[in-house]
């Protein structure tokens, strides 16, 4: 479990997070929803370290990110994975060599064990096809799918994903989204998930957490989406036509 | 005012913090010298054919620009070699031949790790905890440091078959007296002058261009004028480098 405490972050005189508090719990996908510039990245970053916050308490099962000494930092990241807006493989690097990359830097098993690890993280993904590609010749889709084979490879507590499905089609990011909810429940993972893609949120928003502005708005489930009262939610959620008529539908049924 | 002295103190000590962060013990010896070979073949190998072009050519051009400017009566023969020997040596298989490595290694170090900055690859291996300055630019330092040698080497060479070829097949003077001045009064220690010139140079190269590449911020725009800024910054600290350590070697 992932607790943040009053989570403050500002750039020269903007600020961005203004006192977020959040539970996210393991075994469950948890979302952070919100519009393009509301924060999502930001908080993502901070709560991993990419960015430090000014203020407030991150809680990695109890345990302070924060306070934490360089050395106990690092131990904590073996336990991430996080996978990137835009992949980020290593574009010298085979899409095995890639998988293989944590367990290179940090497992002390044979080379062999670790041959047969990466392989079964591709295989987790349906990629062992495309082991000896590099990321260049393979697609947007599949280079995530890589990705999320390169986030598991070291079996990480912790699963951060920013917007896994940004350039993605709805229905490759379905199968993006099933992968990562099935990992997640089956390793009780805590799983960290931005994004704006609806289908997610209806998919797999087992915990919702609705920033705006840098302030949380709104947090709830996905069966609670519909009964929401909260005016910049609905606004945020109900944005298109088609998603008001759903929601018409399911409120007078 | 304020900014024009306080950015580039700013910048020199965002340069030192990197170079600190860079020159850690490696996570994993086995990755560093994985990455370690690599560069010595992309950074040094890859730079052979450009610096035995150019040493070719400027070899010759040096032999016959001399001959038909210092020519006359009262001059030993053997000073053309020995002036084009002194040329190559002290000058141009180091400084000028760094300054051509500038270009081609420097903007290479730059626009690859500022590729991988905009598209987080670093970020990514911020995230599973490696030292990504350490992994990433030590490889280049040190590879481009134990390259340089053996280019200098290449470059002395192939300046000399250079003005070779200027006797064998343009008949500029007598191979005979080239010989003579080639061997003229040599003195081992410019040889060495050389590769610590080049040492020297070489690591300017690969941190300088490492560091503009590795604080990207943006998108690939600001790739361009990194790549394009760090061939410019350590070219002006290769030839100030150059006076300096020309007046402590002398
Ligand atoms: N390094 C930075 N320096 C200054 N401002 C920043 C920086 N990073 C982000 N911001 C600002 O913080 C705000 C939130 O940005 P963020 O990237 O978190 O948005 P987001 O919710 O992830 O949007 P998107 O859905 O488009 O990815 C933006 O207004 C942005 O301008
Ligand atoms: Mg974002």
């Amino acid at each position: 479990m992932i607790e943040l405490k009053s989570l403050y972050k500002s750039f020269e005189d903007k600020d961005v997070l203004i006192d977020i508090n959040a539970q996210f719990e393991n075994g469950k996908t948890n979302l952070i929803i919100g519009q393009s510039g509301s924060g999502k990245t930001v908080l993502m970053k901070s709560i991993v370290g990419l960015l430090t916050p000014e203020k407030g308490k991150i809680l990695y099962d109890g345990r302070n990110f924060l306070s934490m000494s360089k050395n106990e930092k690092k131990t904590l990241r073996r336990e991430m994975g996080m996978i990137f807006q835009s992949a980020a493989l290593f574009d010298s690097q085979t899409v095995l060599e890639n998988v293989m990359f944590p367990l290179d830097m940090f497992s002390n098993d044979t080379y062999r064990e670790r041959v047969r690890r990466a392989q079964f993280c591709l295989d987790r993904v349906n990629l062992i096809d495309a082991q000896d590609k590099y990321p260049g010749e393979i697609s947007g889709g599949m280079q995530k799918r890589v990705a999320i084979a390169r986030a598991i490879a070291l079996n990480p507590q912790y699963l951060f994903c920013d917007e896994p499905n940004s350039g993605l089609d709805p229905k490759t990011s379905l199968v993006i989204d099933a992968l990562i909810h099935d990992i997640t429940t089956e390793y009780n993972m805590t799983t960290i998930i931005n994004t704006h893609d609806m289908n997610s949120v209806m998919g797999i928003g087992d915990s919702i957490i609705f920033i705006y502005q840098g302030q949380k708005e709104w947090e709830g489930d996905k069966t609670q989406v519909f009964t929401a009262t909260n005016q910049r939610f609905n606004d945020f959620i109900f944005a298109s036509d088609l998603l008001k008529k759903v929601r018409e539908e399911e409120t007078h049924k | 005012m304020n900014t024009l002295i306080l950015k580039p103190i700013a910048t020199l000590g965002k340069y030192l913090i990197l170079m600190w962060r860079t020159f850690a013990r490696p996570d994993r010896m086995r990755m560093f010298f994985k990455q370690y070979l690599n560069e010595m073949v992309q950074l040094g190998v890859n730079s052979i054919g450009i610096v035995l072009l150019i040493s070719f050519f400027i070899g010759a051009v040096i032999t016959i620009q001399i001959k038909l400017n210092i020519e006359s009566p009262w001059m030993p023969r053997f000073v053309v070699g020995y002036t084009t020997r002194e040329i190559m040596l002290l000058e141009f298989s180091s400084s000028i031949m760094c300054l051509i490595l500038a270009g081609k290694v420097g903007s290479n170090i730059a626009s690859e790790l500022g590729t991988m900055r905009v598209t987080q690859q670093i970020d990514a291996l911020e995230i599973m905890g490696v030292n990504s300055a350490n992994y990433l630019i030590l490889p280049k330092i040190t590879a481009l440091m134990s390259m340089i040698p053996f280019l200098i080497v290449f470059s002395i060479v192939a300046g000399i078959i250079g003005a070779f070829c200027t006797c064998w097949f343009g008949g500029v003077l007598n191979a005979e007296d080239l010989e003579y001045g080639l061997q003229y009064c040599f003195q081992e220690w410019f040889v060495w002058c050389s590769f610590i010139k080049g040492i020297v140079f070489a690591f300017i190269i690969s941190s300088v261009s490492a560091f503009f590449g590795y604080t990207v911020e943006g998108g690939s725009i600001s790739v361009g004028k990194a790549s394009t800024d760090s061939v410019v910054m350590s070219s002006v600290l290769i030839l100030f480098s150059d006076l300096v350590l020309t007046r402590l070697l002398a």
